[in-house]
């Protein structure tokens, strides 16, 4: 019946003008805010975001231009459009040139209010968009947890295949850091819903009234602060997919309404009167142990029926040792291209100092590590005093276990190098292979001798 | 039955289009139509510097006569409207209220130039007056283009959408409520 709901500010020192328009655009059922002054127009930009200000040149104090640039350089998505009562090429050219979506004269004609906002609107949605669809892409190329050849993971990319097509909901179970929520995004954009948005929410993250608030909305006026209507989170996923992260953690209240609108498909505003029909599918992730929960009495059995439909388990990296190389290299990649460094390589102690540690916090914990490695690293190889002090130093003659027959070979060749300081006859003996062979391993496994490696004095680096 | 009161401002009560434009407008709010003169002095919403009256002063002289809550006032006036920040406007209504004022001037073909027509005249009264009395039940611009609530900002505007609500608009002014004064 109306236009989305899009939001209004306008900045004007003459009464007459702010109702008039203010009048104007509620009728077109925008959300309208005004604001006598630049200083209370700041104020209203602290409280809520707008979609277009409307903004008077001429004002008393801090002119229509100066705001212009401050909005500009906290807000660069807001479309402005300024007003004036005098017409003046200059003041228009230095308008659009600081970034104004176009000028108008005041008294303006009403058709040409109608196109302009019209217009605005649509380059907003379109800025929206755009961001969104950037930021959509950097999350789906940085699907780290996919990087691997582990048997585990190809189950769970089989199970994403099986599962990403249907609406079912979905329960994520892993250890944090595992990539529960890339999962959920994975399954996302692999499914027919992929063109409405992913909501996701971390349940834990926040309060009991704010979650409910937040997931509910609310209508004007249903608490103190609560100065405009606001869609919940599964309003705003309506045709998409919510995520409800850390869900074991929601308290009995919210199971119950959570259930309900599972039930119904219906939410109803905090201090509404009105339910509203909602369609999304629901992805759920949590590191508790749910069953647990429910036999405790924590968790309500009938909504983890609901939720608990088809379940994928994540392994934890300890669980897929053999990952750890390519995962590593992996970030490096990508990172070097966000540092601009030429670290291209991992030496074969750091690898051995990663390969022996059980990553409790899994990829992302193995993500910071590489990231901080990268950051202190001076060379272009990451050697093992650039990783994280609290990485155990791994035994000496340990192989890594779970790893590939060629990545087994090629730490287990590094050692008995690092062992007699690079000494190619010696360490060929031990290999028992001759020296052109053990010659062309180091050159095909880009091993490299660890600076001052021949200074030690036990020559034994880890 | 909730009374629609219709004030003519500098047009004769006794005025054809007057009378139209109640029978039409009874039918489509299924209400009572009285025809009351103004107890306020209109000349005092003329802006000289512009030659045109201002519609809000207007309608703050509507809301002091006295008519009962679930009541609606319409000012219907042949003069040129305009609220400041706008050049001019068909009409004005306060949204989810009372009162509304819309006019005769800019509806009128000869404005543009082109000869007489005393029914389209009618009808885009009709659909005008209709348009803002929607306001006042809370309604509004709607985005089905044959409904009486889209948006003109352009006089073909008016003639393109019909002088109906469409299902979603409709159960507002359908639906007994209160205006708000």
């Amino acid at each position: 019946m109306t236009q989305p709901q899009a939001s209004i500010l306008i900045v004007d020192d003459e009464l007459s003008v702010r109702d008039s328009l203010m009048h104007w655009f509620r009728k077109d059922g925008f959300r309208v805010a005004t604001a006598a002054s630049a200083t209370l127009a700041l104020q209203a930009l602290e409280q809520g975001p707008f979609d277009i200000i409307l903004l008077d040149i001429k004002m008393p104090g801090m002119d229509g231009m100066e705001l212009q640039s401050r909005i500009h350089a906290t807000n660069p998505g807001i479309v402005v459009i300024m007003m004036t009562a005098f017409a003046s090429v200059d003041t228009a050219v230095r308008a659009l040139k600081q970034g104004a979506f176009d000028y108008v004269t005041k008294p303006i004609d009403p058709d040409e209010l109608s196109h302009l906002v019209a217009r605005a609107l649509k380059e907003r949605r379109l800025e929206e968009e755009n961001s969104h669809l950037r930021e959509t892409i950097d999350e789906l190329s940085a699907a780290d947890f996919v990087v691997g050849d582990s048997p585990a993971m190809h189950r769970v990319m089989e199970l994403i295949r099986q599962v990403a097509q249907t609406n079912a909901t979905v329960m994520i179970r892993g250890e944090s850091g595992t990539g529960k929520e890339l999962v959920a995004r994975t399954i996302h954009a692999n499914s027919q819903r992929k063109y409405f948005p992913i909501v996701p929410i971390n349940c834990g993250a926040l309060p009991d009234s704010l979650l409910e608030s937040e997931l509910f909305g609310h209508e004007r006026g249903a608490f103190t602060g609560a100065q405009f209507r606001r869609k919940g989170r599964f309003e705003m996923a309506d045709g998409g997919t919510l995520f409800l992260d850390e869900i074991g953690s929601i308290t009995p209240k919210m199971q119950v309404d959570l259930l309900r609108v599972l039930e119904t498909g219906e939410v109803m505003r905090l201090g509404g009167s009105r339910p509203v029909s909602v369609d999304f599918r629901v992805i759920c992730a949590t590191n508790e142990d749910l069953e647990k929960m429910v036999a405790d009495g924590r968790f309500r059995q009938d909504l983890y029926y609901r939720i608990n439909v088809f379940s994928i388990t994540l392994p934890s990296l300890r669980e897929r040792r053999q990952d750890i190389p390519p995962l590593a290299k992996h970030f490096m990649g990508k990172l070097a291209m966000q540092m601009d460094k030429r670290v291209s390589d991992i030496s074969p102690e750091a690898l051995q100092k990663i390969m022996a540690y059980d990553w409790p916090g899994n990829v992302r914990e193995l993500a910071n590590a590489i990231e901080r490695a990268m950051v202190v690293s001076k060379g272009d190889l990451i050697r093992p005093g650039d990783l994280p002090v609290s990485l155990p130093e791994a035994p000496a003659a340990s192989v890594p276990p779970g790893d590939s027959l060629a990545n087994m070979e090629k730490a287990h060749i590094a050692i008995i190098l690092n062992r007699t300081r690079w000494n190619i006859t010696q360490s060929a003996d031990i290999l028992q292979i001759d020296r052109a062979t053990l010659y062309n391993k180091i050159k095909k496994y880009g091993l490299q001798r660890a600076e001052g490696a021949d200074a030690d004095a036990n020559g034994t680096k880890p | 039955m909730p009374l629609l009161h219709l004030v003519p401002i500098f047009l004769p009560p006794e005025s054809p289009v007057l009378a139209r434009l109640a029978t039409r407008l009874g039918r489509i709010f299924a209400s009572t139509v009285a025809v009351r003169t103004p107890r306020f002095d209109p000349e005092t919403a003329f802006d000289g510097s512009r030659g045109q009256y201002h519609s809000t002063r207007l309608l703050a002289q509507l809301l002091d006569e006295p008519i009962t809550n679930e009541g609606r006032i319409l000012g219907v006036v042949p003069m040129d409207l305009f609220i400041p920040i706008l050049t001019y406007v068909f009409g004005e209504a306060q949204l989810d209220g009372r009162a509304a004022v819309v006019s005769l001037f800019r509806l009128d073909n000869a404005h543009y130039g082109l000869p007489k027509n005393d029914d389209l005249l009618l009808d885009r009264l009709v659909k005008e007056a209709t348009h803002e009395l929607g306001h006042t039940y809370g309604l509004v611009h709607c985005g089905d283009t044959s409904c009486v609530m889209h948006s003109s900002t352009y006089v073909e505007d008016i003639d393109v959408k019909s002088e109906k609500f469409c299902s979603a608009c409709l159960p507002a002014v359908r639906l007994p409520r209160t205006g708000r004064a």
